[in-house]
Formats: structure tokens, sequence, C-alpha cells
């Protein structure tokens, strides 16, 4: 180009881009330390003495971290694999269908977890169990897999009813005209085009289980930590790079989880 | 109605009343349980925990069943033990303070990084455009506190920033960063960005850029554009951003427990005191229910404003 400056484009804005760059490189940057100190192999979480498993291994062998991490996937198995059948159901009946009273509500209510801080929840069930712990006795897992499942309801209810939105009535009709029965038509037509959106919504609330912090450390029993609650109370403690390797893991899941929410819920019915 | 209705017309009226009647039954009987569990251990327990805020404190935690509106009376006033004089209870007041002057700095902070985050974003192609929106997509759902981790560590006395300012010679001694409300607002503002971002982006997405051409023919300069023609069209967009940021920064309590060092208490760290050493359930639970009050305020003012754009725009 023999002219100095740029032609003029309506869309740019000056200092616009380098602000969005910055963002961008401000989103990710404080992830690198992280993850590459958990491969560290000195004591230090400051300072690098070259590459090493040792910290992974050691994460591994700590009982505490052994226990919590399977007690994390089965709570978040349990809650993700119940809320995203109730979701479906809840979707299937405020979704496509002609208006109804009440409909309105059970929207709102599907959805009010979202509404109201975690914080609010987490104290509210910390008082309803503690009634029912102190006139039971009863001090076992259902009280962290019910408030789980609570939570995870509305963010696996979203991307099922949005699929939903997107499906055709006529296909169900086109069954229905020819003989199919309801259930079949259910099972044979709406489930399969409805699967990457129930695939989506139970990913969703697994990442979201597996992740909480807040509503798990006031509703756990004594014994009952998960791996997020587990560093929380290890951050308040001297920090050894197993921190560092737990977290890059949990990471690694994350990611891997919602780089296949997001491709499933690309693709339009 | 005709007297001489066709008998026929009739019955396929009640066919059709029947139809929707099974229909809505139907579709009750679906979202039924979803309800339950949602009322049991969401929704359902915040009337608990009103009762609860109307309760007497126990000796060790918990409540006695005694009336008392001490609870409520606390939440802004400070009765001495010895002789009862009343103050206004400044520890809490200030905490109240922070948290709403960090959440609206946050909510800034968020808008001006964000705002042309987003911009960029949508006027990139549309197939290098999902790409972006994936970047900032992959943030919003990963956990919260590592994310608030990774921060700690990079602002720690030894960590990366000070290393580099050091290196650069910019600062001979490391910045006392961590344990500050610098860093809540930092923490605050790195973990709650992407919902700031993704909203503005989904209504910026469909704007219409010729009505930018058409301001620029009309000699707008570009600043003019963007604060009379892109800000106001894409104001639903901010709103909502700015409601999504807002809110859970004010019922924070991850990020100030990490980054504020026990310190620089918010609303969420003063409302787990009760649960904990302050050993006052009902003020946790008027506390926390202060709080609902003060996001379902903002709720509302959301959802009017947003109402507000729809109707102007008459569709």
């Amino acid at each position: 180009m023999a002219t100095s400056s740029r032609p003029f484009s309506i869309k740019r804005m000056p200092g616009f881009s380098l602000l969005a760059l910055t963002c961008f490189f401000a989103l990710y940057m404080p992830l690198a330390p992280l993850v590459v100190y958990s491969f560290n192999a000195g004591d230090n979480i400051a300072l690098w003495e070259g590459l090493s498993l040792r910290w992974y291994v050691s994460a591994w062998e700590n009982d505490l971290v052994q226990s919590a991490a399977i007690r994390s996937v089965v709570v978040a198995v349990i809650a993700s694999v119940v809320a995203t059948s109730l979701a479906t159901m809840a979707a299937l009946g405020t979704t496509r269908t002609r208006p109804y009273r009440g409909q309105t509500s059970i929207y709102a209510m599907v959805n009010q977890p979202l509404m109201v801080p975690e914080i609010v929840t987490a104290v509210a069930l910390l008082i309803f169990f503690a009634l029912i712990k102190e006139s039971t006795g009863y001090h076992g897992y259902a009280y962290l897999i019910s408030a789980h499942t609570a939570f995870c309801i509305p963010f696996a209810y979203l991307p099922i009813r949005a699929r939903l939105e997107g499906m055709d009535r006529v296909l169900e009709t086109a069954a229905a005209d020819l003989y199919a029965t309801p259930w079949r038509s259910f099972t044979r037509v709406t489930l399969p085009l409805l699967l990457p959106g129930i695939l989506a919504g139970a990913m969703l609330a697994f990442v979201i289980s597996l992740d909480d912090v807040v509503i798990t450390e006031f509703v756990k029993s004594a014994g009952q930590d998960t791996l997020p609650t587990y560093m929380l109370g290890q951050l308040r403690r001297t920090i050894t790079p197993e921190i560092n390797a737990i977290s890059t893991v949990l990471l690694g899941v994350s990611v891997v989880m919602v780089t296949i929410i997001f491709f499933l819920s690309r693709k339009k019915a | 109605m005709s007297a001489e209705q066709d008998s026929s017309t009739e019955s396929f009226e009640s066919l059709e009343a029947h139809a929707y009647q099974l229909e809505v039954r139907q579709n009750l009987l679906l979202s039924t349980p979803a309800l339950i569990v949602l009322f049991c251990a969401a929704s359902g327990t915040l009337l608990i925990m009103l009762v609860f805020s109307f309760l007497t404190p126990g000796d060790y935690g918990g409540i006695k069943w005694q009336f008392s509106t001490e609870a409520w009376f606390q939440v802004a006033f400070y009765r001495d033990i010895f002789d009862e004089t009343v103050s206004i209870a400044d520890a809490h007041l200030s905490i109240f303070w922070r948290s709403v002057k960090l959440s609206f700095l946050t909510t800034l902070v968020a808008f001006v990084l964000g705002f042309p985050t987003a911009y960029f974003i949508a006027t990139r192609s549309p197939e290098t455009r999902n790409l972006w929106l994936f970047l900032v997509t992959i943030p919003f759902w990963t956990n919260l506190l590592i994310r608030t981790f990774a921060i700690l560590e990079i602002i720690r006395n030894q960590g990366l920033v000070n290393t580099v300012l050091i290196a650069l010679g910019v600062i001979d001694q490391p910045l006392d960063m961590l344990y500050t409300d610098i860093a809540i607002l930092l923490g605050m503002t790195y973990v709650y960005i992407p919902l700031m971002i993704l909203p503005i982006y989904a209504s910026m997405e469909r704007f219409d850029f010729q009505l930018v051409e058409a301001a620029y023919d009309l000699y707008a300069t570009r600043w003019r554009v963007l604060v009379r023609v892109i800000l106001p069209l894409v104001k639903p967009g901010v709103i909502a951003g700015s409601i999504l940021v807002f809110v859970p920064s004010l019922g924070a309590y991850v990020t100030p427990r990490v980054l504020g060092g026990g310190k620089h208490l918010m609303i969420g760290n003063l409302i787990e005191l009760q649960f904990g050493q302050g050993r006052n359930w009902p003020l946790g639970a008027a506390l926390s229910l202060t709080l609902l009050v003060i996001v379902m305020v903002a709720l509302i003012f959301y959802v009017r404003s947003a109402q507000k754009e729809g109707g102007a725009h008459g569709h």
C-alpha cells in the first residue's frame, strides 16, 4: 500500500481491538503459572526446579485428596443424572405447548436458583438441613446430593429447552398419523432428536456440580469434603504445588466438557 | 352465539376443550418432580430462613424457639452488652458499603473492558467469531475457586506480576497487593467478566452496521457514532451484562475469602461468620434476606428497563 493511513472502515473503533486482545490475554495469562508450576520438581510454588509429575503422584497418593475426588465425582454423577431427568420432563411440560395458567410460574421456579445469590441458598439449606439432622439424626450424603440436584436443574433445563424450541411438532404429528402410540413416538422421534440437548444439559450439570464450592461448604457434614472444599480448606494453610496439580486436573476436565457442550449445542436441529 | 348451533361443532369444541385439559394436566405432571426438588432444596428453604430470622440465637449456634426481632435490629444497629446503649452497627454498614462499592466498581471495570471485547468479537467474520466466543465461554464455565486461586498466585509478593515488575526495574520492593480491596476487585472482575461480554455480544450480533454507515454519511465522528448510535441500540445487552456481574459480585463469598484474607470482608463473609464464630444464626438469616432483597431490587430494575426497551422499539 502506498498510502500511509489505513482505509476507512465503518466497523473500526480506535483502541477497541487492543483492549479486546488485552482482555483475552488477561483471561488466560493467570492460568499459565498455575498449570506450569503443577509440573514443578521443587517444593516451592514460585521457584522452578525442573519438570516432574511428583505433585500429581503425591496428590493421587494423598488419601484425603483421593476420597474427596471420588466423592466429587459420585455426587456430580448422581446429581447430574437426576437433575437432567427432571429437567427434561419439565422442559417437555413447558415448551412447545399451548399457553396455560402457571406456565410462567413454573419457568420462574425452575430458574430461581440462578437468581438467588449462592450464599443465600447455602445458608437457607444449612438451616433447613440442620433442622432435619436434629430431628432424624441422619447425617449421610442425601443432603449434599439433593442440594446439588436442585441447583443443577436450571443448568440442565436451559439447553434442553433451547433444543426443544427448535424442533418441529410436525414430526410427532406424522408419527401419530402412522399409528405410533404416544410413548413410541416419544422414544423413537422426540427423544433421539432431543438427545444432543439432553447431553449438553447433563454435562453442564456435571461441571456445575463438580465445581461447586459455596453450597457444598455449607451443606456438607463432617468428613464430606469434595475436591473444591478440600482446596478451599488448604488455601488457609501453606500452599503446596499439590493444589496446582488438582487445579490443573479440574481445569482440564472443565475445558474438555465445555468444548464438547459447545459443539453439541452449536448444531441446530 | 346462535341458538341453532350445529351439534357437531359443539361436540368438536368440547372435545377440543377436553384435549386441552389433558395437555395441561400432562404438562403439570411432567413439571411436578422438578418443582418438588427445587422447593425442598432451594426456594422453600428461604421461607424457613425467614422464620429463623425471627428467633433467638442458641448458646452454641443453632436457635432457641423464642420469637425475637433482635436479629433484624442487629443488621443495622449495635446494642452494648453492658449498658444497653444503642449505636449504629458501623462494622456491618462498612461491610455492606464495601460490598456495594466493590460490586459497582467490578461492574464498571468489566464494562470498560468487556464492551470493546464484545464489539471486537461481533465485528469478526462469522467463522472466526465462534472461535473468539469459545475463548470467552471456556473461563465462564471453569471453576471459580481455581480462577481465584490463579489470581492469588500471580499477585503474591513472589508472584508473576511482582517478579516481572522488579525485573523490569519498575519497582524495587514487591507491591503488597494481596489481601486488599484492590485484590478483591481484580479477582471479581477476572472471574465475572465473561458474564458482561456474552450478553453484550448477543445484542451486538444482530446489530445492523448500515446504521453506522448512515451516521458517518451524516458526518458523525467516531465517538458520536459510538455514543449516539451503537450504545443506545445495544443497551439491553449492557444492562443484562451489568446485572449479571453486579448480582454475583454482591453475594461473592469465595473471592473475598481467598483474596481478602479474612480482613476485607464482604456481605457473604459476614453471613458465614454468623454461622461460625459468631454463633448468631438468626442474624445470619436476617443478613442473608437483606442481601436477597437488594438483589431482587436490582433484578426488578432490570426487568423494568428491559420491558421499557421492548416497548420503545415496538416489537
